[in-house]
């Protein structure tokens, strides 16, 4: 009976544990972040990262989630004649929902995964201990950063693929499904709110903080060579993207 | 310089280090030998300051650096060159800018001026014209050259080689060990070199101590401890498994 107690308890004891030291990483960088000096290259570096290197990718996504969500709204509404309100649900969408969250899970793929890899690459060769024995502490180094980075450029990279799905939208219900463009624009300006937007971005810095806190604490605790680095790899866009998606429900549920 | 008291370190259970007393003597070249797993590096690293003690006191310079606080622990490790196993260069950045590092970290110079520095110190291991070089497109001993390098940017009073002639062929051992003698006599610094190389030790060292169960079990000049009467010193510096 113990002996299967013990088995079941064990996700939760590890859960426990990996929540605690993400708690504590998290208040390390709070601390770091303030404390003198300001990496401002490293931070920049790792905005161009972070940011400018995603941008390709999440323009993409989002011109094609745009482009799908009018194309399925315009088939929905028609049913009912609403296709007037193609625009106001695709920027409603993409503004609340779809921009931040699939910002977010691309960034997440593409430096999520990099900073799990490049900070497990250096744990397990010795450089994280290298910076300590120079007297640099590795969190203010390295982790500060990169969570910095994340927190400021998602929401940039989010308000570009809002407009980007927008456009996207525009251009399939406009000018391929026939709806009249003043309308589809009247709709989009009657309907959508500063507050979509606003709250889109507090939510899009979020899954900014988390994908890069986990992402750089997956790499910082790696252990067990290359092995142990494709593994932190794997857990951080897994724990990353679930971890962004249920606390999308929450945040959603509590702004909106 | 270093001293180690009664210092013990276990892992999940498993004794590493048990109640161990060390001292490193100022200015001499003292290697460590024990068996491969058996703790050298766990004990290396406790020197620093990288693990911390499950019990004992580590003084350097008279400071026991185990209650002391980040700060003064930096502070304290700015005494401190390492030169890790694999050399543990920056991927991200080229030599000039690994050797760099410290100065840059640490002191207000002119960025020309670290440039400068660094390209004496690459010089002072037997490297020219490697600045612009990623650790990448090093072999296994330009690595540990720069890696020395970068050891010594800061002229530390302490250096700490870790396996320092590892993976590398007899002529390259022969380099480095040369290089380690020669740094030290250059800069005066404590040397603390963890070895598994029996040659290698014998020819450099000033002194010598075997690590063994998390002891350390024979210490004294290399003719001592040839000389010892402890078998399992005797069979390990003879490199007989039983």
């Amino acid at each position: 009976m113990i002996y299967f107690l013990e088995l079941a308890g064990r996700p939760i004891k590890l859960f426990v544990e990996e929540s605690g030291k993400i708690v504590l990483l998290f208040l390390s960088a709070l601390t770091w972040l303030v404390r003198p000096p300001l990496r401002l290259r490293l931070i920049a570096k790792q905005m161009e990262f972070v940011g400018v290197q995603s941008l390709s990718v999440v323009m993409i996504t989002a011109a094609f989630a745009g482009m799908v969500l009018a194309l399925q709204t315009y088939y929905g509404f028609r049913m009912f004649g609403g296709e007037s309100l193609v625009g106001a649900t695709v920027a409603l969408s993409l503004t609340r929902e779809l921009g931040p969250v699939f910002t977010a899970l691309m960034v997440t793929g593409r430096a999520g995964s990099a900073m799990a890899a490049e900070l497990g690459t250096m744990k397990v060769t010795e450089q994280v201990d290298a910076l300590y024995t120079m007297s640099v502490n590795p969190v203010q180094y390295l982790i500060v950063p990169r969570i910095l980075a994340a927190v400021l450029m998602v929401p940039i990279l989010t308000i570009l693929a809002d407009f980007i799905g927008i456009v996207g939208g525009y251009f399939v219900g406009v000018h391929l499904l026939g709806i009249n463009s003043g309308i589809f624009m009247a709709r989009i300006v009657e309907f959508v709110e500063m507050d979509d937007i606003t709250n889109g971005l507090i939510k899009s810095a979020f899954f900014g903080l988390i994908l890069s806190l986990i992402g750089t604490f997956k790499g910082f605790y790696t252990t067990g060579g290359a092995e142990g680095v494709g593994k932190a790899t794997t857990e951080a866009v897994v724990y990353a993207s679930v971890s962004i998606l249920i606390s999308d429900y929450i945040l959603t549920a509590l702004m909106f | 310089m270093i001293r180690l008291e009664q210092v013990s370190k276990a892992f999940k259970g498993q004794i590493v280090l048990d109640h161990l007393d060390l001292e490193i003597e100022k200015g001499k070249i003292t290697v460590i030998i024990g068996q491969s797993g058996g703790g050298k590096s766990v004990l290396l690293k406790h020197m620093i300051g990288l693990i911390r003690p499950d019990s004992g006191h580590i003084y350097v310079n008279g400071i026991d650096i185990v209650s002391l606080d980040d700060k003064k622990l930096n502070d304290i490790r700015k005494k401190f060159g390492m030169l890790f196993q694999a050399a543990a260069l920056f991927d991200s950045m080229n030599v000039g800018e690994n050797v760099a590092f410290p100065l840059i970290e640490h002191t207000r110079l002119p960025r020309k001026e670290i440039m400068k520095i660094a390209e004496e110190k690459l010089l002072r291991v037997g490297l020219k014209n490697v600045s612009h070089k990623m650790p990448s497109e090093l072999s296994g001993g330009m690595r540990k050259r720069v890696g020395l390098a970068r050891a010594i940017a800061l002229d530390p009073e302490i250096i700490l080689f870790d396996e320092p002639t590892t993976g590398l062929d007899p002529v390259m051992c022969d380099a480095i060990d040369r290089l380690i003698v020669e740094t030290q006599k250059q800069t005066e610094a404590t040397c603390v070199i963890i070895s598994h190389d029996i040659p290698s030790t014998f020819k450099i060292a000033n002194k010598i101590a075997m690590l063994y169960q998390g002891k350390i079990i024979e210490m004294g000049t290399p003719d001592e401890v040839r000389s010892s009467t402890n078998p399992v010193v005797q069979n390990f510096i003879e490199g007989k498994s039983t």
